[in-house]
């Protein structure tokens, strides 16, 4: 329990004495006379009821620890889950920047105090254009779902349009923080969020269904590459081109860690582009690795409609010496509170931090490498997995790191499936029969660079024993 | 005697990460595909328009160059390891142990979507600090999805669409009422989730009236959206009756309790009628705020709102936890997944660490050392109190003013902030928009930093202006012993000149013709 | 920088005496019978001893004698200065004096109103920066004080980067002879650019404002769209209702009144005579904006609206806009009506929305003066 005669750890001034010493300053007479502000009837008449206070750190550490122990996670099991947060290397050099105190405590001070954060920030985007081939990259916001609305919102600007197309095969999750951002019907500035088919036999967004929906009202089409259940979208380059013939922009979401072997959404028509940044070297955390970037052409039209920070590379006082800074800081909502373009806040920023190492640390060669082998043993574990009685790959030789599949045949349901793998140590893949897809009972299963060939194997040998 | 630092940053004229290295340099080297993999499955496994035919133009450097470039950086990055009383954002410590517990893989290797029973440890700390948060302000759920503080006055809004949108009334609550001196995200969050914004201005006493607030509420609000204390250290005593006023033409109320500091165990949101209310763990619960996140804006609302809660909410049936995510009536989400985790897990400790009596004590501590700091700082001339008419002590942060100081000198808060640093202390916040006082800034001492601590800050403070008066010329291109000399403003506005990305900083300003890239 | 200063010697006397304005040499003359002593050359000295410490050797350009050079005496200063007639207490002296000193790229002048509009008339598009030293100042480009005018220049002279220009000040006067026998008839003459501080690299979480215009369109075209039909919406002056006007794809007259009825504009600056025939059996709007610094919504510039007018408006039929910025810079946080009749001005008392932008507003306390 707490001991009012001993200082707190944290609270210099719980030191004896020192409260007294500066209500003496003062001339308080009591704490309760610095608090004459608030009218007497205000205070809590519930006390507070709090759990015992857990007094030293070998305590608070036991019980943290005791907790967390409870869960059983992707290192002591074997993980396939995937579908916006997988399970990637996360190399320690990573780890030991971000656990910086000096990264980890800061918060904002002038541009020179924050040079080396601002420095790192600025490489964040740089590395990360240099993968997308596009020239702004805006620090990342709460997640991808997040980004893509400002996106969508950003088209709705810049178009005047409302309505934006995308896949009917996308992720619920994200689509739903989407249509949070696109605002209920009911709203004035509401977006119209339409669905486009998929074709049945790959995945990939069906070009007819395409066509026949874009109009001059569609502000921007969105679809991802790859796309949510897995499949490589590889007619981008015409959904962009018929987007832009109908007036609209494109968006294009992208997993930063295929871009070391797939095209740069940059050259192939995309607009602005979005994605997750917790494949670039963050931690899963239960979601908590999470964060969105948005990325563009540097054009006005663009850069004058990001909601957040811009960090821009520049000359300082001294002659022949660089420093950084926000390029545009009038528009964002801290500039402009309600007149800002869309909003913005507390974000994601150590995850640029997290992904300037990470990049800098594969390379140009790092990224093929890992592009390489997350592909290779994807598509060997859905050929693999294809080969066990009962189980189907829904699009074979389509994908990237994940894909759907079907276990209808096996006359067990993918719940069924997932608890019987569980209890010998495997998660299965994301359990999508109940998601819009007609695809019966389903899985998303996501293999990385982590996941050997002994992995996939012991993977369908356990299958092949509890189907 | 007071003690002043000497200070100088680290220099290291460190190159753009982007100019390191040598061809073929690696930092990271990944297995080849095992055998029995190429065997059965080929290579050029991308297809053709969708194979990347360029090399990615990012560095090539070695393990350790990228360790130590990185961790050169970091020591030109000061953190806030001098002194910062940053106010509106409450520093505290960050518990590295609660740290090193969310790196375990427990915590760091555990993925959402696994299944409940895997979960249990997790979903316990989030459902114990939920209960923590709800006893701190009478709400009766919180969840933790959103990424900050202005992703819970989000929320906010988006639980206040679903609620009237319920009742068949969202064409006709269509606004929101708030303060001006509210945070910029409370008008902002509202617009972008399409409510009118109406402003209340600030009036005599330093809040608005009550008065102004009658006269905005109608059949047409939706919401108030209101923090108190404010960021001048003014707490709105007819904040009941304001609550009572907006709730009699049937508004939600939502009490952004980013200054919570002062009043923790003291005001419950809930007590006072509010709805719902919103808590930053990255300030007031000592989670680290990273330089702008990840972090956590916990979103607490009554019985009455809980239906319309983003999901997923933790439930506890008997004692197993587990996500509901079947909520009909539930506003859609603000963001994916349940929240920064890690980040809920630290505030939890925070909260397990301080109890009951230490979180009172903080606060008492954090609203006496602020009333400390504002009697050392009216001795220094040329500085000015805001609202300084009001003659009463201050909650846990006060806004000031050296527009005085900045008429006699030229030099202003900016200036200021610049200089600080080469005394290796923090640059202190100024203000949020817009600004009503002349060149301001805000302190908030808190409960971590010592009295000696608050003392060198003030000397620091007069020391600079007395730099002002003797040397205005230095303080205005301070600073000078930092990483970098000052940073010129001019590119930032201009679209010749901004350059975000080091491909555009090549083509623009180096004038690289070789620089891929689209103008 | 091409800076100059003039001073108007009498500004300010009539005050002390309780005339109220010194425009013209008999009401100079009178002034000094009934004893009043010139303030405006003192408070020129006060500008410039703050500028003399902040920019040792700045240079500026002045009239020799009263209106500039006497009033520079022992400062550190650098002093072009311009030949000028004697000081005779005429409106002429000033124009001299401004047309001797130009080009110009700031015109400092020590007076009121009406020294503001005499040099604006002179110095059309050079920017203004008036020493607060009148009886009557109405107009929006003052400076609080005269250190603060002084500081102002040197950061000019300094840190050019650390000011930012508003192009649309309104230079407001009355006609004296008017207001002797009791009448406070207070037009809009113009619009002047005047020169604000501005916080360069306010870092972090902020930076300079949005555009005013851009604000003040989407407020506009918000206007437009809830127009009501058969209404009478009675539009100006000043930039921020023309806006409404702009709005409708129309040009606004500048200083002074138009009247749109089912979104056209029927008529173009009106006289009162003419609005009050156009709103009979009519709804009536009134479209607003507020001047700068004072705040005033209604009796500053705009008295072609008058009180009947007003009363049919009634306070549900005021549309008001202004971009926040100039209503957080105001003086005091209210709006200020003076319509002539006291009953109306108390009827219009309390809060009104103030449109900021679409979907954007401000309530604000309406007072009467």
């Amino acid at each position: 329990m707490f001991d009012p005669n001993r200082a707190h750890p944290w609270m210099a001034n719980s030191a004896p004495g020192s409260l007294r010493a500066m209500l003496d300053e003062i001339g308080a007479g009591s704490v309760e006379e610095v608090f004459a502000q608030i009218p007497e009837d205000h205070f809590r008449k519930a006390p507070l009821d709090l759990p015992p206070t857990l007094s030293s750190e070998i305590a608070l550490r036991r019980d943290l620890v005791g907790k967390l122990k409870k869960n059983a996670d992707c290192e002591a099991n074997l993980s396939f889950l995937g579908a916006g947060v997988w399970q990637h290397h996360v190399p320690a050099i990573v780890d030991e920047i971000v656990g910086r105190t000096e990264f980890a405590t800061n918060v904002w001070g002038s541009y020179q105090s924050d040079h080396g954060r601002n420095q790192a920030w600025f490489e964040f985007s740089s590395q990360l254009g240099a993968l997308l081939n596009l020239d702004v990259v805006q620090l990342p916001v709460y997640s991808w779902g997040c980004a893509t609305g400002h996106a969508m919102r950003m088209a709705q600007r810049i178009t005047g349009r409302a309505k934006v197309l995308v896949p009917q095969l996308s992720d619920p999750e994200r689509l739903s923080v989407i249509r949070t951002y696109c605002q209920p019907s009911a709203m004035q500035s509401h977006i119209e969020v339409v669905l486009v088919a998929a074709d049945p036999t790959t995945g990939r967004l069906d070009l007819g269904d395409l066509q026949a929906k874009l109009g001059d009202d569609v502000a921007a089409v969105y679809f991802e590459n790859p796309e949510y259940l897995g499949t490589i979208e590889t007619e981008a380059a015409e959904i962009a081109r018929l987007a832009r013939a109908a007036g609209a922009e494109t968006i294009v979401g992208v997993d930063p860690i295929s871009l070391g072997v797939m095209t740069a959404p940059g050259d192939y028509g995309a607009d602005i582009v979005t994605g997750p940044v917790q494949p670039l070297g963050v931690h899963m955390q239960c979601g908590g690795g999470a964060g969105g970037f948005i990325a563009s052409r540097d054009e006005e039209k663009y850069v004058l409609e990001y909601n957040g920070f811009l960090v821009s590379i520049v000359e300082t006082l001294e002659e022949g010496q660089v420093g950084f800074g926000l390029a545009c800081p009038h528009q964002n909502s801290y500039g402009s509170r309600e007149h800002g373009k869309d909003w913005t806040g507390n974000s994601t920023y150590l995850w640029a931090i997290a992904g300037a190492v990470y990049m800098s640390l594969l390379g140009p060669e790092g990224f093929r490498e890992v592009g390489t082998l997350i592909v290779s043993r994807a598509r060997y574990a859905a050929k693999c997995l294809g080969e066990v009685p009962g189980v189907r790959i829904v699009w074979p030789d389509t994908s990237f790191k994940e894909f759907v599949v079907n276990f209808d045949d096996t006359g067990k349901t993918v719940g069924e499936i997932n608890d019987l793998l569980r209890a010998r140590g495997i998660f299965g893949g994301k359990d999508i029969s109940d998601e819009e897809n007609a695809l019966g009972q389903s899985a998303l299963y996501c293999v990385t660079e982590l996941h050997t060939a002994a992995d996939i194997r012991h993977l369908c040998t356990t299958l092949k024993e509890v189907l | 005697m007071t003690r002043i630092p000497e200070f100088h940053a680290a220099k290291w004229n460190e190159p753009v990460v982007m100019e390191m290295g040598r061809p073929g340099a690696r930092g990271q080297l990944f297995p080849a595909p095992e055998d029995e993999v190429t065997q059965a499955v080929g290579s050029d496994l991308i297809p053709g328009a969708m194979a990347r035919k360029d090399r990615a133009a990012l560095p090539e450097i070695t393990e350790f160059e990228a360790q130590r470039h990185y961790l050169h950086l970091s020591q030109m990055t000061l953190g806030m390891m001098g002194i910062s009383l940053f106010g509106t954002c409450t520093m505290k410590y960050n518990s590295k142990t609660a740290e090193y517990a969310t790196l375990r893989p427990e915590l760091a290797a555990v993925h959402p979507y696994q299944h409940p029973d895997t979960l249990q440890g997790v979903l316990e700390i989030i459902h114990e600090f939920d209960r923590i948060l709800c006893s701190l302000s009478g709400m009766d759920q919180f969840i933790f999805q959103a990424g900050g503080g202005a992703d819970a006055a989000y929320t906010m809004a988006a639980v206040a669409r679903a609620y009237w949108d319920d009742r068949g009334l969202l064409d006709q609550r269509t606004e929101m009422v708030t303060s001006v001196q509210a945070h910029p995200c409370n008008p902002a969050t509202a617009a972008a989730a399409g409510f009118k914004v109406v402003n209340l201005p600030l009036e005599e006493n330093g809040y608005p009236s009550l008065e102004a607030l009658k006269a905005a509420v109608s059949d047409r609000t939706a919401l108030i959206m209101i923090n108190n204390p404010d960021d001048m250290g003014i707490y709105n005593p007819e904040i009941k009756e304001w609550v009572r006023v907006a709730k009699e033409a049937g508004a939600l109320c939502f009490y952004d309790h980013a200054n919570f500091n002062g009043v923790m165990g003291k005001l419950s949101a809930r007590e006072l009628g509010f709805d719902a209310c919103m808590f930053m763990l990255h300030k007031t619960f000592g989670a680290p705020k990273a330089g702008g996140g990840p972090a956590v804006g916990a979103y607490g609302c009554s019985d009455e709102l809980a239906p319309y809660l983003p999901c997923p909410v933790v439930v506890k049936e008997g004692d197993r936890y587990r996500l509901d995510e079947d909520r009909p009536k539930s506003a859609g989400k603000v963001r994916e997944y349940w929240g920064n985790v890690p980040q809920v897990v630290k505030a939890y400790a925070w909260a397990r660490a301080m109890g009951a009596e230490g979180i009172q004590l903080a606060s008492d501590i954090s609203v006496v050392a602020n009333n400390y700091m504002d009697r050392k700082l009216a001795e220094i001339p040329g500085l000015e109190i805001s609202n300084p008419g009001i003659d009463a002590y201050r909650m846990e942060m006060t806004r000031w003013s050296l527009g005085p100081l900045t008429e006699e000198t030229g030099v202003t808060t900016v200036d200021f902030a610049n200089r600080m640093a080469d005394y290796g202390i923090d640059p202190y916040w100024m203000s949020h928009e817009p600004w009503i006082v002349a060149e301001p800034f805000t302190p908030e001492a808190g409960e971590l930093w010592s009295k000696e601590d608050i003392d060198t800050w003030i000397g620091v403070i007069a020391q600079i202006a007395e730099e002002a008066r003797s040397d205005p010329e230095m303080v205005k291109t301070a600073p000078h012993n930092q990483a970098i000399a000052q940073v010129k403003g001019d590119a930032f506005e201009d679209p010749g000149k901004w350059a975000m990305t080091w491909r555009a900083y090549q083509r623009k300003i180096l004038g690289d013709e070789s620089a891929r890239g689209v103008a | 920088m091409r800076i100059g200063l003039v001073v108007n010697p009498f500004a300010g006397m009539g005050g002390a005496v309780g005339l109220k304005g010194t425009d013209g040499p008999d009401t100079v003359a009178e002034a000094r019978r009934r004893g009043a002593v010139a303030k405006a050359g003192p408070r020129a000295h006060q500008a410039l001893a703050r500028l003399a410490g902040r920019v040792p050797g700045a240079r500026l350009i002045l009239p020799e004698g009263p209106l500039g050079a006497d009033w520079a005496g022992g400062l550190d200063l650098t002093l072009e200065t311009v030949a000028s007639g004697a000081a005779t207490g005429t409106a002429r002296d000033t124009k001299d004096a401004v047309r001797a000193m130009m080009p110009l790229d700031l015109l400092v002048f020590a007076g009121g109103d009406g020294t503001a509009r005499d040099v604006a008339s002179v110095a059309e598009g050079t920017a203004l920066l008036g020493i607060p030293c009148g009886v009557k100042m109405h107009s929006g480009v003052f400076a609080v004080t005269p250190q603060s005018a002084g500081s102002m220049i040197a950061s000019l002279l300094e840190d050019p980067d650390r000011v930012r220009w508003i192009d649309d000040a309104e230079i407001m006067d009355i006609d004296e002879a008017a207001l002797r026998r009791g009448l406070l008839a207070p037009r809009l003459y113009g619009h002047a650019r005047i020169p604000v501080s501005r916080n360069l690299m306010q870092a972090a979480k902020g930076g300079p404002r949005l555009d005013a215009a851009q604000s003040l369109s989407s407020a506009a075209a918000e206007v437009v769209a809830g127009m009501e039909p058969e209404t009478i919406y009675i539009i100006g002056p000043g930039t921020s209702a023309a806006s409404v006007v702009r709005a409708l794809g129309q040009q606004a007259t500048p200083l002074g009144v138009d009247a749109v009825i089912d979104r056209k504009l029927v008529a173009r600056d009106c006289d009162a005579a003419t609005l009050d025939a156009l709103s009979e059996d009519r709804r009536v709007a009134l479209v607003l904006g507020v001047t700068g610094q004072q705040g005033f919504l209604l009796g500053r510039g705009n008295q072609q609206i008058g009180a009947g007018l007003i009363r049919k408006a009634g306070k549900d039929g005021l549309i008001i806009l202004a971009t926040e910025d100039k209503l957080t810079a105001l003086a005091k946080p209210h709006l200020l009506v003076d319509s002539g009749d006291p009953d109306l001005d108390r009827a219009l008392e309390g809060f009104v929305r103030v449109s900021t932008g679409a979907n954007r507003q401000m309530l604000m306390r309406i007072a009467s003066c």
